[in-house]
């Protein structure tokens, strides 16, 4: 076995390699697009396997591997567990899609911009995801978590001479760094101001910590890895970033990147510090509350395709965090069964999210390649002209709305089954707290639904609203490909969660007090919670809706229903010809919820009518426009910026110019360090 | 035997359902003093319908064919999980009460789609308000399961059942009577009754559900509309069956599950009574004022969950 994981982790390095030598040598031929997919295909795949055969192996042989200490500098040290492993899964699958998807997505690209660099990055960023998840000390960590950053910060950047790409490009930048000073804060306090300690040694470190470091390290961790998670408020970033990326590159970041930070939370917090005081798990779960409702609620208002997908993500990371917080808090409580039960709703939904984000931004990408807009009010009509496309969105979208057999839904019942069990906690703010949370993850996934109907009723339904939308094609069959993989994930996480879920719990078995049983959950093809509550099984739910659906139509013909059918004009009251402009726009479609929800949108409107010179019963034109207020942009980000860029107004004054000056400013600063060196 | 009873209680349901649409119709005339079709009048439609050819706009795709299949097995699947004559029956532990919400936020969501295929700007309109609606009902659907399960140990409906029967004080406790309330202020919202819908309206401005099938006919139309009627159905079998679980049979003896024929007749008559009565007392409330009711029944189902919680 451990040979075996040794040559998979070779495998996984050796193909992104070729995949991204192949992309430098190569550039833009299609040979140079069919090795940056091959060695990108093939590096995902040792890593799917990696993940998978680890974690179903019945004993981890953990890989493991360092590089020699150079002198007392710093070293590399890889070690992979089950938690890892359940991310690796992750990592392959949706870089396998997206790089098959990438061979035929990247063709148009060819001549405008530089595939070199894309096909060099976009190995990169996977391998740097992979062997991020495989690191073993803090050193390894952050260098590989730098790696990642900024190559999806080329990756954004690969439209560059799009309106908008490059101001995206350093929201995003500025946004990680900001995470990432917090990251090495936190490992620095967590490993004792070693960076090469091993994630053991940290383990030992902080279990005799105070609990005020321990507290710090807490909030670091929440602020460094939230912010690459996209908890709210620091996902400002995130619907900029994500969808000006090319959209495979968009299915990679939302489907993977992103996780990073889940898989950090759940190390530092779970692994390394071993479950806090209860008021961590209110924090995230909070947390976790408040960024899958605001994500949802600011998802609804978008009409950018893939900018509603990127809200959504910040939704899902608050369904994924609301699932770990509960883990916290029922951890606090010595609750360990329904603190697993929390967790694993929490990465279950995070492999869930994995498989339908990426599969919902390769069907984006398809039609933006298609139709060459993002804004859905320009399309439509394109279930016919993008079948395949169309049916996989779909699937995507029903996953995304929680909808039962398919895997949203588990992930979301086993989330509310961990919150049902609040009742558990003997305290009276539990009473309170618990069912809000519920309520909050309720409305979010009612949301959610709302907005998917949207999203594919309005792009994809009725009739084509431009005329790129009429003359949209199906995408090629390696995009097909991509998305098909991504679309058969979504279903079997769906009908096999009896399989998925004893894995995950050996994944976090033995973290923070969490229980070694795994089966505790299962029972043949049923999921249960232990001793209390519910059980459910899709796979018989699957196999009862496909027996109805089947048989339906069968009883329809036995019992001689008329079974004629005649196609004709939809019925316009009176008027012959409908065009496109009596559809109901994406718009209006979200009008009422705006409504409902103007306490937050606080929408503007403006509203001109041109009148005819003669009399104002004419009317030669009407222009609407509507916008919300980006609270968080207003409110929280701008305000810094103006101090920050206040602040840099007054420094300015420090560089007069004159030598002279800089020669005092020298001494100053020595005879300063001189003294405090002195002193302390 | 259990398999016989959920095919049993499925045929009972999908005749029943019409019926009860039909009483309700019927009692509303008699309230607002008019003569009114008579309670059988559904059964009629069904017929027709089923025997009319289908017309089908040309801007419509293949899932505007497709959804009507995917709404009444989505219901039926609900019918199969809901305990309607017996508990716990054998398809119990297949779902709960949250995959009973989520089935029929499965079919809603098809509905709405298949509202919008057509391209008209009616279909729109419906598809819009009933997501709307939806979503804003679900969490007190969540806390009314989080009430009952409080109360039950269980969010399966069986167990809920059989628990409040063997509890029975559990039926007058405050948080299971707010519970109720909660879920059916719920329940009209969800099966479109006054005051959100009105199931009698082809007013454009003001229908919801009836501005999604507008384009719908024939067989498929029937199928919407059967299913429409066993949600409301099942929504009924739900308020009745879990909050005042008595005549639910708990053996397989042939009298008990008379009893239950009977005790679930009369129970949904009665609450067909209620909503008949409460339809015609209210006007409907603009769509606008539709979140602040739903609001008041998620103050109550949360009521009702914090005060299991400390009574508890």
């Amino acid at each position: 076995m451990a040979l075996l994981s040794t040559l998979l982790v070779l495998t996984l390095v050796g193909g992104y390699g070729l995949g991204a030598l192949g992309a430098l040598l190569l550039g833009s031929r299609p040979s140079g697009r069919f090795t940056t997919a091959l060695g990108g295909g093939v590096g995902a795949l040792a890593a799917l396997l990696l993940g998978a055969g680890t974690l179903a192996a019945a004993e981890v042989a953990p890989f493991a591997w360092s590089t020699p200490y150079a002198g007392g500098f710093v070293s590399l040290s890889f070690s992979l567990d089950r938690l890892g492993a359940v991310f690796l899964i992750a990592i392959g699958l949706v870089g396998l899609a997206a790089s098959i998807y990438g061979y035929s997505y990247t063709a148009a690209y060819t001549g405008r911009y530089s595939l070199r660099l894309l096909g060099l990055m976009i190995n990169l960023l996977p391998l740097s995801l992979a062997l991020q998840v495989l690191a073993d000390n803090a050193f390894t960590f952050l260098l590989m978590w730098e790696i990642m950053s900024l190559s999806a910060y080329w990756l954004v950047l690969t439209e560059s001479d799009q309106p908008g790409t490059v101001r995206s490009g350093v929201w995003y930048i500025a946004m990680t760094h900001a995470g990432f000073a917090a990251l090495v804060a936190m490992f620095l306090l967590l490993a004792g101001n070693d960076l090469n300690a091993a994630f053991d040694v940290m383990r030992a470190h902080a279990a005799t910590s105070t609990p005020q470091v321990r507290n710090v390290i807490f909030w670091l961790a929440l602020i460094g890895f939230g912010s690459k998670a996209g908890i709210i408020p620091l996902h400002v970033w995130l619907p900029m970033a994500h969808p000006v990326a090319p959209s495979h590159v968009s299915a990679l970041m939302s489907g993977v990147v992103i996780k990073m930070g889940v898989y950090g939370i759940v190390r530092v917090l779970f692994d390394l510090l071993g479950g806090g005081p209860t008021w961590w798990g209110g924090v995230v779960l909070g947390v976790g509350a408040v960024s899958a409702l605001l994500g949802v609620l600011y998802a609804l208002m978008e009409h950018d395709l893939k900018r509603l997908l990127a809200y959504h993500s910040v939704e899902n990371i608050g369904i994924i965090l609301i699932g770990l917080g509960a883990g916290l808090l029922f951890q606090s409580y010595g609750m360990y069964t329904l603190a697993a039960l929390g967790v694993i709703g929490g990465l279950y939904h995070t492999l869930n999210h994995a498989t339908f984000k990426g599969l919902l931004f390769l069907a984006a990408g398809a039609v933006l390649h298609a139709t060459h807009t993002r804004n859905m009010e320009e399309m439509g009509g394109l279930i016919k002209r993008m079948p395949w496309t169309a049916g996989f969105f779909l699937v995507g979208a029903a996953a995304i709305s929680a909808l039962p057999p398919l895997n949203g839904f588990v992930s979301e019942w086993l989330v509310f089954q961990a919150l049902l069990g609040g009742f558990n906690i003997p305290v009276p703010e539990a009473a309170v707290a618990m069912p809000l949370a519920v309520g909050a993850l309720a409305l979010t996934s009612g949301l959610a639904a709302a907005c998917f109907v949207k999203a594919f009723g309005i792009s994809f339904l009725a009739i084509p609203r431009s005329h790129e939308a009429k003359g949209a094609h199906e995408a090629a069959r390696t995009m097909r490909v991509g998305m098909g993989i991504l679309a058969g994930a979504c279903v079997v996480l769906g009908l096999a969660p009896f399989v998925v879920i004893p894995l995950l719990a050996q994944s976090v078995a033995g973290m923070a007090g969490l229980p070694v049983t795994p089966s505790v959950f299962t029972a043949g093809a049923f999921i249960q919670t232990p001793a209390i509550f519910g059980g459910m099984s899709t796979t018989w739910l699957a196999l009862i809706l496909l027996a109805l659906l089947g048989s339906t139509p069968l009883v329809m013909r036995a019992l001689r229903v008329e079974w004629r059918l005649r196609v004709g004009d939809t019925w316009g009251c009176g008027r012959i010809g409908q065009t496109p402009r009596m559809e109901y726009t994406a718009t209006a479609f979200a009008e009422p919820l705006r409504r409902v929800f103007a306490e937050l949108y606080r929408p503007t409107k403006e509203l001109t009518i041109d009148f005819h010179p003669e009399s104002k019963y004419f009317v030669q034109s009407i222009e609407y426009k509507s916008e919300i207020t980006p609270v968080f942009e207003r409110g929280l980000y701008e305000p810094f910026f103006r101090l920050v860029g206040g602040i840099a107004f007054q420094v300015r004054r420090l560089q007069a110019g004159s030598l002279h000056l800089y020669l005092v400013y020298v001494m100053v600063v020595l005879l300063l360090l001189l003294l405090a060196a002195r002193w302390f | 035997m259990g398999y016989v009873l959920e095919i049993l209680q499925v045929t009972l349901a999908l005749l029943l359902a019409p019926g009860l649409v039909g009483l309700i119709r019927w009692l509303k005339a008699r309230l607002q003093n008019r003569r009114g079709a008579p309670p059988w009048q559904p059964y009629f439609e069904l017929t027709k319908l089923f025997q009319k050819e289908v017309v089908m706009s040309n801007n419509a795709s293949w899932l505007f064919r497709f959804a009507p299949y995917m709404i009444f097995a989505s219901t039926v699947a609900v019918l199969l999980l809901t305990p309607l004559l017996a508990a716990p029956l054998p398809f119990d532990a297949i779902g709960d009460l949250l995959v009973v919400v989520y089935l029929l936020l499965l079919g809603t969501f098809f509905l709405a789609l298949a509202g919008l295929d057509p391209g008209t700007a009616f279909g729109g309109m419906g598809a819009s308000r009933e997501m709307t609606v939806a979503a804003i009902a679900e969490p007190t659907i969540a806390l009314a399961i989080f009430g009952l399960a409080l109360g039950a140990g269980s969010t399966n409906l069986g167990r809920i059942v059989t628990e409040t029967l063997t509890n029975p004080g559990v039926v007058i406790s405050p948080g299971h009577l707010l519970a109720f309330a909660a879920l059916f202020i719920v329940t009209l919202a969800e099966t479109g009754r006054l005051p959100v819908d009105n199931p009698a309206t082809h007013l454009e401005l003001t229908m919801i559900h009836e501005a999604m099938i507008l384009e719908y006919s024939g067989r498929y139309l029937a199928l919407i509309e059967w299913a429409a009627w066993l949600k409301l159905t099942i929504f009924f079998a739900l308020l009745a069956n879990l909050f005042v679980p008595w005549g639910v049979a708990t053996t397989l003896a042939p009298g008990d599950l008379l009893v239950a024929v009977a005790a679930l007749v009369l129970k949904l008559a009665a609450l067909g009574v209620a909503v008949a009565i409460v339809e015609t007392r209210v006007a409907k409330l603009r769509l606008f004022r539709v979140p602040e009711l739903l609001s008041v029944s998620f103050v109550l189902a949360l009521l009702a969950v914090t005060s299991s919680f400390l009574l508890k």
